[in-house]
Formats: structure tokens, sequence, C-alpha cells
């Protein structure tokens, strides 16, 4: 239950707690993205209690997509104290993602 | 689906290679485009591959392709759109991802050079990937950059999806549908503001929010970003081993000469030299 499958209310929810969260925006229609998947639920794992690990569906949640100016997928983006603090787009390195979250705990 | 080795590119090095890994036991996957899209195939004669003169690049290229065949290699024609270092290998080819636990990268001459405000609009309008942004784009003007054979077949899926459609290239594709706008155009720039707002061709702006920008390959750079590269080619040692462990390349992609007998050779070395690597994986 470490990963988050995010709706428009619980992520509101989540951002207005003001914790470090690392979404990744995707779709199940996208290749990189599944192959980006098994990544981000290790990550949950490796960073439960410190910060939170989600998924946003962009074409479930297009609205959340459309927010954040989602334009390419998989894009993950870190919020902190309710605001985006980096943002990675496309198919990277477990590295980039924890550098992140390491520098932000 | 997961192989031992896993082959970029179906040419002679590419071919060599996997025939080579066969030999020793290992599963292969051999990714590329169609074998008759390679320069090769062009090629009407060729005189200096030892002990047999005269054969043209096809002849050449199905003798190969047979070979591998009967090896037991196992091939999938399409364009590797990302690498990921993970557990081995991943890698995409469209919707479908494959795993490996060594690489070789063979994919001939990739053109390297990109388009003015390429790089800074990639994941912001800028986009290599018809199947993954195209429904990010539904309703909006988007241009097709069409510099591969598959090219106006991606145009057409993202006309079906609800994107307004412009194909732009030097010349009008035969394949690309007549209901979609062709913009003939060599000299292309990518502008905008956070995001992109227009594709500039041969000096006139074409107002849209994405650009997908298709071409035959993905250049090895960009799939993977540890790889270091001399003059544009990318840089090997003796054993045809990469700066990224695991990974070995061998033909054009390393450089000159551009020549069959030095791809099939390099081929060799590099999948003995993966052999070498997987097995003392194994072994610890």
């Amino acid at each position: 239950m470490a990963l988050q499958h995010y709706n428009k209310e619980s992520f509101d929810k989540s951002l207005s707690e003001g914790k470090l969260m690392m979404v990744d925006f995707w779709a199940n229609w996208c290749g990189p993205c599944r192959m980006l998947g098994p990544v981000i639920e290790q990550l949950a794992s490796q960073y439960e209690g410190k910060a939170e690990v989600g998924k946003v569906d962009v074409d479930e949640q297009g609205e959340l997509a459309m927010r954040y100016g989602v334009m390419s997928i998989p894009t993950v983006i870190f919020f902190k104290n309710g605001k985006e603090i980096d943002r990675k787009v496309g198919v990277m390195p477990a590295g980039a993602f924890t550098q992140v979250l390491d520098q932000n705990l | 689906m997961t192989y031992d080795l896993i082959v970029l590119g179906s040419g002679p090095a590419g071919l060599s290679a996997a025939v080579t890994a066969r030999g020793r036991n290992k599963s292969v996957l051999v990714i590329g485009n169609r074998w008759q899209d390679s320069p090769l195939a062009r090629a009407e004669r060729i005189d200096n591959y030892l002990g047999m003169p005269g054969l043209t690049g096809v002849e050449m290229l199905e003798a190969f392709q047979r070979h591998a065949q009967e090896m037991g290699v196992e091939m999938v024609t399409g364009k590797v759109l990302s690498i990921m270092e993970w557990e081995g290998f991943h890698l995409t080819v469209g919707s479908q991802i494959y795993q490996g636990s060594a690489l070789i990268l063979a994919p001939g001459v990739v053109r390297q050079a990109k388009f003015p405000g390429e790089e800074q609009y990639l994941g912001r309008g800028v986009s290599y990937c018809a199947t993954c942004d195209g429904m990010l784009y539904r309703n909006k003007p988007v241009a097709v950059v069409g510099r591969s054979k598959d090219a106006p077949h991606e145009a057409a899926y993202l006309k079906s999806i609800g994107c307004q459609v412009v194909y732009v290239a030097p010349k009008r594709p035969e394949e690309l549908a007549e209901d979609i706008p062709f913009i003939q155009a060599a000299k292309l720039a990518v502008k905008g503001e956070q995001t992109v707002t227009a594709l500039e061709a041969d000096g006139a702006d074409i107002p849209v929010n994405g650009v997908f920008i298709l071409r035959e390959a993905v250049a090895p750079g960009d799939l993977l970003p540890g790889l270091t590269f001399q003059d544009g080619a990318i840089q090997v040692d003796r054993s045809m081993a990469t700066s990224v462990p695991g990974v070995f390349a061998a033909g054009d992609v390393t450089g000159a000469p551009l020549q069959v007998s030095k791809a099939v050779g390099e081929g060799l070395i590099a999948a003995l030299s993966a052999c070498e690597y997987l097995d003392r994986r194994g072994a610890n």
C-alpha cells in the first residue's frame, strides 16, 4: 500500500498536507511509462514514511495532467510544501529520482 | 521477455554479434529496422568482402538474415524509444518492453544533429513518441517532422485520435494520407516561450502546440546518457566495451571505415566480450 494511485481528491489532500511527494504521470498505452513502473514501485517502498510516492494516470486524471502542463510521459514531478520543486521528463535511471528525494528529505 | 543479450541493429555488425552469441548458447534478440531499409540494401555491388566479391547489398543482407535465423536469433522490427538500466537493461519498442542482461549497440550511422530548439523544448512540446504523447495533444495543432519510413503512419495515428496534424518534410511521402496537410520544408527550428508555440519551416512559422520529430532511430547518446563519444562515434576499447558496463558497440556507430567486413569483425568481438561479461556476471 506504499504506492499511491491518485485521483484529484487524494492528490490535492496530500498536496495540502505539504509532504514531500514524487508523482509519476503515466498511461497504460505508453511503453516507456510501463517500463518505469517497477522503479517507481520500488522507490515507493524504499521511501515509505519519508516521502509519498504515487502515480497519476493521465488518461483518467486529465485535469491533473493539464494543471501541471504535462506534455510528455513519463513525467515525474516532485512536490514539497504544496509546491512543485523539480520535474524529470522521460525515462531516467532510479538515481535521478533518489537524488531529488534525498536532497529534500 | 528476458534475453541474455539484446542487439540494437539488424545490419552486418548486429547480425554478426547475434550469430556469435547464439554460438555460445546465449538467448539473443535483435531489434532493428526492416533490413530492406538498411543503407547496405541500396549498394549495387560489394567487391571487397573477402571471398565473395560481386554480391549486391540485398543478396548479402538476405544471406546474413538467413544465417541469423538458422542460428535461432529472435528478431523484432521497430525502433527502440528508450533504454533503462535497472536489473540489466529494459528497452521499449512501441508499447512493448524487452529485458536483456547485456546490450550491443549496432544501429549503423545515426544522425545526431538536432534542430534548433529541439533539445530546449523536449518534453515541453517536442516529442519523439506519437504513441506515448499523442493523447496529450488531442484537439490541438501539431506538426509531424517526418524523417522515417513509419512517420506517415504515425501521423495518421495522431490524426485518428483527434490531433490537428501538419506533416513537414523535404518531400511528400507516397504513404502520407491525402487528408493530412503537407508542408514542404527542409530547414526547421522549434520555437516557443514556456512551451512550444511554432515550428519554423524554411523561414515561415507554423503555429503548433506540439512537434513530433520522428527519425529512423533515436541517437544512442539520447538512449543511454552515460555513453561517451569521440568525434561523433561511440568510444569503445579493443573489446568493443563502451563506457557503460554491460554495453558494447560494433559497426558504423563506432566510426570509420564504414565497411561490411569491419562491422562483421567488430560484431564478433562485441559478442564475445558480451558473453564473457554474462558468464562473469552469472558466476558471481
